[in-house]
């Protein structure tokens, strides 16, 4: 059943069918990412060879590495940014992709994304926020929202939620957009943008884990949880004209910086060629 | 960039940029030169004393001869980039010390299991915790072996001096290239920080290994087979068509994960162990003086073998039959040569600035019957001539 269906599937040359079906839970918001990322590279013409797609580890870790046909590295919690910092220098000329959750690039990586924004190193990150550890049984994250139950905050949460986008906006990226899974034309014209500018560029995908989020906050159904993101997603022009109160449990929506800043790689090759003019080693 | 297809120019630029000759420099900034001889040119790394001196040195060096130097937000960061760069085909490595070897320790494990070739270099520094920041010691021994988690085989080469220091980091690029593995250098921060006379040579003098690379399609399909029967595989580099696939769950020769299936893992984790068992050849090395008649032996590494052959020598001119063993690659540790020689004498000493860690690799290559006795000592400071001389006289 589930090969036929993938057989229709009008974008299956970028997939690995031999690792076929996902491993990803019916419901899951992480199909939907995945076809928003090959839309994506479909719309553009993107050779697959020209991409090295990069994870850390996690459900949303596994969307590209292994069912996106490309070269992937599939790295340790928390750490792909940083081994995806590693494969760009080495080729500046690839597009250099990270697929991973928020626990994965947030929590336990979060040093290396707020890092990698600053140095705005050309990495593009798909950021699959699905407010829970949903691989290790659904305990709370740093993304969960205030107030919710998880198999570790089995009372409520009394965190608040790290705000992603907005943190790695303010840390310097070129790019920053968040979208969720309910509104995907915008989501694939998102990842299009980030992977053609220049510098490090995060799209943020609230994402769906009915099986460790939403059945134990009262959303079973995967569909409920599209529509919870419906009912609570405020775009950014809007919500710069509310209260922080307001905004308590919303989602902001929408591109949150674009902006053209010197990109790292740039900046060392740069480097390199003047440290070799000053020496007189052009041309060895 | 890369050396490899480029060798008459980078031939050239080392030639204009380091004459060969003697230099008085620390061992920090051999262990740079030697990277960079070796063909390094990537270097990822986070400040510690007593390693710094190695990324400034690299930072300064890397750009002149087309390498890229950078400095990362953290030591687990710093070792997830020359994984990175490494896939890329770029030699790469990191330097630290013993905290920030803690902190690498994960992503060490990982690039055992995706058989990535890197350097990392562990100035050791007087533990535990922070300890003793800038002082050297021999604490990482075992660290070095059993740091990270799981069943896993490890190299690490340990050198004796700055010169040492420089073809040791050479050899250690070396054995990460034949091998497609990481090696551990096991410096420490006495040498690390001692200024010596350091011989640079001509380049055409170093011994330069590439990794293996795919000969063909079918043997890119296998990045974790064993095409060669050699138990290591071509490397398909990113960046060429192959989609290659590398992931730290066991997977199978194509790359695939495959946590579930008993046999996987078995016969990856086998062939991990077999790689570095079968090519010894490769990597062992060990230095011997007056072992043929020796009735007393000293064993010792890195910094602490310098003291134990001074005192190996006045105890030969005091008419004592003394001889001195040193492995040069301390792990895998040289166990046969070890109970080759255990066999010949009566008394072992084991010198080293811990309070004894290689003594235990010695332990087991030697009989019962031999007095085996470690002379330790902690504390920052190295052990002296005369310390290990007495105790070698209380042998006699």
């Amino acid at each position: 059943m589930a090969k036929e269906v993938y057989s229709k599937y009008p974008l299956i040359k970028y997939l690995r069918k031999e690792a076929l079906p996902t491993a990803l839970c019916p419901g899951c918001g992480g199909g939907t990412v995945l076809n928003a990322f090959a839309n994506a590279v479909d719309g553009l013409k993107i050779d697959p060879r020209e991409l090295v797609v990069v994870s850390g580890i996690g459900c949303s870790a596994w969307i590209a590495s292994p069912y996106f046909l490309a070269d992937t590295l599939h790295t340790t919690h928390g750490r792909a940014i940083a081994f995806a910092t590693g494969v760009k220098v080495g080729l500046p000329d690839k597009k250099v992709v990270v697929i991973s959750g928020d626990g994965d690039l947030a929590g336990i990586g979060g040093n290396h994304l707020i890092h990698a924004a600053r140095r705005n190193v050309d990495i593009t990150v798909i950021l699959v926020n699905n407010f829970i550890y949903g691989m290790t049984g659904g305990q709370v994250a740093p993304t969960t929202p205030f107030g919710a139950i998880t198999t570790t905050t089995p009372y409520r949460n009394i965190e608040h939620p790290l705000q992603i986008s907005e943190t790695v906006a303010a840390a310097g990226a070129s790019y920053v957009a968040r979208w969720t899974t309910a509104h995907v034309y915008q989501l694939i014209e998102s990842i299009k943008k980030a992977l053609t500018v220049k510098g490090f560029s995060l799209v943020e995908v609230i994402s769906q884990c009915p099986v460790q989020f939403g059945r134990r906050n009262r959303m079973k159904e995967p569909a409920e949880m599209l529509r919870w993101f419906l009912r609570n997603s405020v775009p950014l022009s809007k919500a710069k004209k509310m209260k922080p109160e307001e905004l308590e449990g919303k989602f902001v929506i929408g591109e949150f910086v674009n902006r053209e800043r010197p990109e790292f790689t740039d900046e060392l090759n740069k480097l390199i060629d003047e440290v070799q003019e000053h020496f007189g080693l052009k041309g060895e | 960039m890369i050396i490899r297809g480029d060798e008459p120019g980078q031939i050239r630029l080392i030639r204009k940029l380091y004459k060969p000759g003697n230099y008085f420099m620390q061992g920090d900034e051999a262990v740079s030169y030697g990277a960079i001889f070796a063909g390094c040119r990537f270097y990822a790394g986070y400040p510690i004393t007593p390693a710094s001196e190695i990324a400034e040195t690299m930072a300064r060096e890397l750009p002149k001869v087309s390498g890229y130097y950078i400095q990362m937000e953290d030591e687990i960061g710093s070792i997830a980039a020359v994984v990175g760069a490494s896939w890329t085909g770029l030699k790469s490595m990191t330097a630290t010390s013993g905290p920030g070897f803690s902190l690498m320790q994960e992503n060490l494990g990982y690039a055992i299991m995706t058989e990535t070739p890197l350097v990392l270099v562990d100035v050791q520094r007087s533990g535990p915790s922070t300890g003793q920041a800038t002082k050297g010691a021999q604490g990482d021994f075992f660290q070095a072996r059993w740091g990270t988690h799981g069943d896993h085989p490890i190299i690490a080469v340990s050198p004796t001096s700055g010169q040492d220091a420089f073809w040791e980091t050479i050899r250690a690029f070396n054995i990460a290239e034949k091998l497609r593995t990481p090696v551990v250098m096991l410096f420490d921060g006495v040498l690390a920080h001692t200024r010596e006379l350091v011989r640079i040579p001509d380049i055409e003098e170093v011994e330069i290994a590439y990794r293996k690379l795919p000969a063909n399609e079918e043997e890119a399909k296998l990045p974790f087979g064993d095409p060669h029967g050699d138990g290591v595989p071509p490397m398909p580099l990113f960046g060429h068509g192959y989609f290659t696939h590398v992931t730290g769950s066991t997977h199978k020769g194509d790359g695939l994960r495959d946590v579930y299936t008993p046999e996987v893992h078995d016969k990856l984790v086998r062939r991990l162990h077999r790689k570095i068992e079968q090519n010894k050849s490769v990597y062992e090395k060990y230095e011997e003086h007056f072992s043929d008649d020796a009735e007393i032996l000293v064993v010792s590494w890195g910094v602490t073998a310098r003291p134990a052959l001074g005192a190996v020598l006045k105890a030969r001119e005091e008419g004592i039959k003394v001889g001195l063993f040193v492995p040069k690659t301390v792990h895998p540790f040289p166990g046969e040569r070890m109970r080759e020689l255990g066999k010949r004498v009566r008394a072992i000493l084991v010198p080293e600035m811990n309070l004894g860690q290689m003594i235990l690799e010695v332990e087991r290559y030697v009989n019962d019957d031999v007095v085996l006795k470690g002379v330790n000592k902690i504390g920052g400071v190295p052990l002296t001539v005369e310390e290990i001389l007495r105790e070698i006289r209380g042998v006699a």
